[in-house]
């Protein structure tokens, strides 16, 4: 249970997907304008990251069995492609409400370098956290806390990005620059959880 | 016909230094980018490792591009793509371990580079071959630029060496060059601040304004990043997502 709030808080805090761990930057940089479309985004990146982890997972122990391994990447890619079309498909003809909230983020998810990277990560977990059992259920919270983590990211940052749609800015600032800069700042603000999880003795 | 087009070789070389830099003028790969260039060594590794895949790719998918139905193409430059980032996943861990180790999840993730999938996209679906070759090693270079600027710039601030670790790479005997004996002499220690991801934005956002202020010098246009640009389909989505938030 410990192991589980572990990678919640690392996900979400200490090691933020986006503001830390560089995954996901090109949505979190081109769909955080408005408040709306950034906490559409991040659901489909949540719902996405969860599947592809539900599916890929069993699906490496299939791969090692077989002496298979060196396949992860192109089978996790293509398998992650599909998934999302597919889910595209079947959410348009069956759950039209949901369809509307996410439809039009799911074809931008596909190569998202978030959702390969976190399927990615798990597997590499299994080795990095064996002391503590990871198994399929801490892979799926790791997926959950790395969307989660990604939508806090994207939803403080899409504030900090209407006020800085009125702020005069130096020249030589203006557009894409600034919103690096911001953007730093709100990293650096995540600096400050650093050693939180050490700090509760979760992973003791 | 595209093939009676005349390409201009050295143009096609040149362009992604400056005029198209993928990283500073289109705004692509910017998550290796910001990852990978805590040092000059670790950067340029990625950049050599990413323009190893686009050479070899924009060659497989300029060759295929008659054979590839365009209705299939995303799907079949994404294994091509893939197929290519394994193996060269494969060399960096049997010559390179050292690389291996420090870009981490960054190399199979490769596969999702947008500039890979981009140029395959943009222009080695409809060039010639020696031309899409030409293509991928300069948007390679381009990036490898990138990364080299974004490194140095990190790497002597941020933890006050130059080309550290590059014994481990090239397995040759310099070490690469340690200033912080000297800043401690007068009282200095790097800013740490500069080698953890927040110094990654505020450097990559300062590059950005210098790139711009280079090309309005040249008359071309600022640096924007829409959120479409990963996207294998915004072409034919057209939805208000990208009519709504286009530019930056």
């Amino acid at each position: 249970m410990k192991f589980f709030i572990a990678l919640l808080v690392m996900g979400i805090l200490t090691q933020n997907f986006t503001l830390a761990k560089f995954l996901g930057i090109c949505p979190f940089l081109g769909v955080s304008k408005k408040l709306n479309t950034a906490v559409g985004m991040s659901a489909a990146v949540i719902f996405v990251m969860l599947i592809a982890t539900a599916v890929t997972y069993p699906l490496n122990i299939l791969l090692e069995n077989n002496g298979l391994a060196y396949l992860q990447t192109i089978v996790f890619i293509l398998v992650i492609a599909a998934l999302v079309q597919m889910v595209e498909i079947v959410l348009k003809k069956y759950v039209k409400s949901l369809y509307k909230a996410l439809g039009i983020y799911l074809p931008l998810i596909t190569t998202n370098c978030a959702v390969l990277g976190v399927v990615i990560l798990n597997i590499d977990y299994i080795g990095d956290y064996a002391a503590f059992g990871f198994g399929f259920g801490h892979a799926m919270m790791n997926a959950f806390a790395a969307g989660a983590g990604f939508m806090l990211a994207m939803v403080l940052f899409a504030g900090v990005r209407s006020r800085l749609e009125g702020a005069d800015v130096p020249k030589f600032l203006e557009g894409l620059p600034i919103t690096l800069i911001a953007a730093a700042i709100v990293s650096m603000s995540f600096l400050g959880f650093s050693g939180l999880v050490e700090g509760l003795g979760l992973l003791g | 016909m595209s093939e009676k087009k005349k390409y201009n070789l050295k143009n096609e070389l040149t362009k992604g230094f400056l005029r198209e830099n993928p990283v500073l003028r289109l705004v692509l790969g910017t998550c290796p980018t910001l990852a990978t260039s805590t040092s000059v060594v670790n950067g340029v590794g990625m950049g050599i490792a990413a323009t190893i895949v686009l050479i070899c790719s924009n060659i497989a998918i300029s060759a295929l591009r008659k054979v590839i139905p365009s209705k299939a193409r995303i799907p079949a430059y994404i294994v091509v793509i893939a197929s290519f980032v394994t193996m060269v996943q494969m060399l960096v861990k049997a010559f390179v371990p050292a690389l291996d180790e420090s870009l981490g999840v960054f190399l199979p993730l490769i596969v999702v580079n947008c500039i890979i999938l981009g140029r395959a996209e943009a222009f080695a679906g409809k060039s010639p071959v020696l031309v899409s070759a030409v293509d991928g090693l300069g948007m390679g270079i381009g990036f490898t630029a990138a990364l080299f600027c974004m490194g140095t710039v990190r790497e002597i601030l941020g933890a006050g060496t130059f080309l550290s670790g590059i014994d481990a790479m090239i397995g040759c005997s310099f070490k690469g060059f340690d200033f912080t004996g000297g800043l401690a002499k007068i009282g200095l220690a790097p800013m740490t601040l500069f080698i953890l991801p927040a110094g990654g934005f505020f450097v990559f956002g300062l590059l950005m304004a210098a790139a711009n202020r280079l090309a309005e010098g040249k008359g071309l246009k600022k640096a924007g990043l829409s959120p479409c640009a990963g996207c294998p389909r915004a072409d034919a989505c057209a939805n208000k997502l990208c009519g709504e938030e286009k530019d930056v």
